[in-house]
């Protein structure tokens, strides 16, 4: 038997504009826009383009020594996670293997964690299992809406003007149009930018709000993947999933030195032991030399002609102008300037490893 | 001279011995933004329902399956260059081969406008 695919608040809307829905993770959704996903990407990296991520989880956490029993799960420092300050984090399993990559917020009188759209089924569960004495609670009547790029600022500040004092990786509980959202500086496009928790039946009122400022566009899915691929974020089940470690994926970044050092995280063995002796494989920027994209899966080679990886995620980078891709490659490939041949239909394919990101990130640090 | 169009969405106009081949609008609007162009070369021979290239998109890569057999006799080089011509100008400028048909009967298989208007609603 299959579900039919749930809908977001903002279902309405997305037809109304005209957006091409399709099933992604058991959720309809538009992919894209009348605009085109080129044109939603420049206009994201241009001016702001406006995403609806209602189908990712949106979870609270409440009880006494939240982030104390976060750091059983997760190898970030949650202890010393500031009020209004967000965290990016993943769970991780004995083998060190990445569960889900998530982002975690210190609320003050509560933690707030919002997961991928495929993954809320384990993961809440699974905080459930662990976090003890923790009410773990997965929020379903508020829709989330990121609004990112460089004119975010001024399309949120102008309903929300306390957006503008906000710092990235800072999250605050404000008033848009009388209505009470939470709004964090952060998203998944390498842009400065905001995602919002807005009360489900103010959603669509709100949303319309963002896009009545002449500098802000909807966007779907299908910006929302070239967006993140060209800032070199990965993608759950992509990039990263419970083969893959955090060293590995090049996200250590996410790994705090105090969790480095002490570990007491599920995995902390194998993650430590690559920390020290470095991992066999990496996750590099691949970057085709000729026009034709790389897809998830190509095989990447050496100039030998010996296998040394496999392309994970892979297309067209439209600020780039070219075909952009990640993958993971044996360590002695991996280094930024190796030239490597990526199989694409049977025909070898010159490309290069480059250092992520393809796009310089635009954050309000 | 006279147009045909398959199945998959490929339209090719004969003048003799000689078709060109392209996509059409609706796929090109199907695919939508292509950024790639996969040709064959010039004295490749195929069948009919060979994968003769492939046509990628922002998102995905789609195969372009040759309607008849034949041979490539030219190929649309500008299309490695400015692979969106094929969503700006897919049934004109944007043709993909010209290629030398082997078997003129295989046109009756294909499908005339009205046909065509009538298969993509």
């Amino acid at each position: 038997m299959t579900d039919a695919p749930k809908r977001t608040p903002l279902y309405d809307l997305h037809v109304e504009l005209g957006g091409k829905m399709v099933d992604f993770a058991g959720w309809e959704m538009p992919v894209q826009y009348p605009m085109g996903i080129m044109g939603e990407h420049k206009q994201c990296r241009e001016k702001a383009g406006l995403f609806d991520v209602s189908h990712m989880g949106q979870v609270i956490l409440k009880g006494a020594d939240i982030a104390t029993q976060l750091e059983k799960i997760a190898p970030s420092a949650f202890t010393t996670l500031k009020e209004g300050k967000a965290r990016y984090t993943f769970f991780t399993n004995e083998q060190g293997g990445i569960m889900d990559d998530l982002i975690v917020s210190n609320a003050g009188d509560h933690f707030f964690v919002v997961v991928n759209a495929s993954m809320r089924h384990q993961d809440i569960p699974h905080m459930a299992q662990h976090l003890d004495g923790i009410e773990v609670t997965e929020i379903f009547d508020r829709a989330l809406v990121a609004v990112q790029g460089p004119a975010a600022e001024n399309v949120v500040g102008g309903l929300c003007p306390a957006a503008r004092e906000m710092k990235f990786m800072e999250t605050i509980v404000a008033d848009i149009m009388g209505v009470e959202c939470r709004l964090s500086r952060l998203g998944y496009t390498g842009e400065d930018g905001y995602e919002i928790s807005i009360p489900e039946d103010k959603a669509i009122e709100i949303t319309r709000a963002f896009l009545a400022h002449e500098d802000c566009e909807p966007a779907g899915l299908g910006a929302r993947d070239s967006l993140r691929l060209e800032a070199g974020l990965c993608l759950y089940g992509n990039d990263i999933d419970t083969d893959t470690t955090p060293v590995e994926a090049s996200l250590t970044w996410a790994m705090q030195k105090r969790r480095r050092e002490e570990g007491g995280f599920p995995g902390a063995a194998r993650i430590q032991k690559q920390l020290t002796e470095g991992a066999a494989r990496k996750l590099v920027g691949i970057k085709p030399t000729g026009r034709a994209p790389a897809r998830q899966g190509v095989e990447v080679q050496s100039t030998e002609g010996e296998t040394i990886g496999s392309i994970t995620s892979g297309g067209f980078g439209p600020t780039v102008g070219g075909p952009v891709a990640m993958g993971y490659v044996s360590a002695s490939h991996a280094r930024p300037g190796e030239t490597v041949n990526l199989i694409i239909r049977g025909k070898s394919q010159p490309a290069e490893v480059v250092a992520l990101p393809f796009v310089t990130q635009n954050y309000k640090r | 001279m006279t147009t045909y169009y398959s199945e998959e969405h490929e339209w090719v106009s004969v003048e003799g011995d000689v078709v060109t081949l392209g996509i059409t609008q609706h796929a090109a609007d199907q695919l939508g933004e292509i950024v790639f162009c996969e040709q064959k070369d010039v004295g490749d021979a195929f069948g009919k329902g060979d994968e003769i290239g492939v046509i990628e998109s922002v998102k995905a890569a789609s195969e372009i399956y040759a309607p008849l057999d034949g041979e490539v006799i030219a190929v649309n080089e500008t299309l490695a260059d400015t692979p969106g011509a094929l969503n700006d100008s897919p049934e004109g400028d944007a043709w993909i081969y010209k290629i030398k048909l082997a078997e003129a009967a295989q046109l009756e298989d294909l499908m005339d406008l009205n046909g065509y208007k009538t298969l993509i609603g």
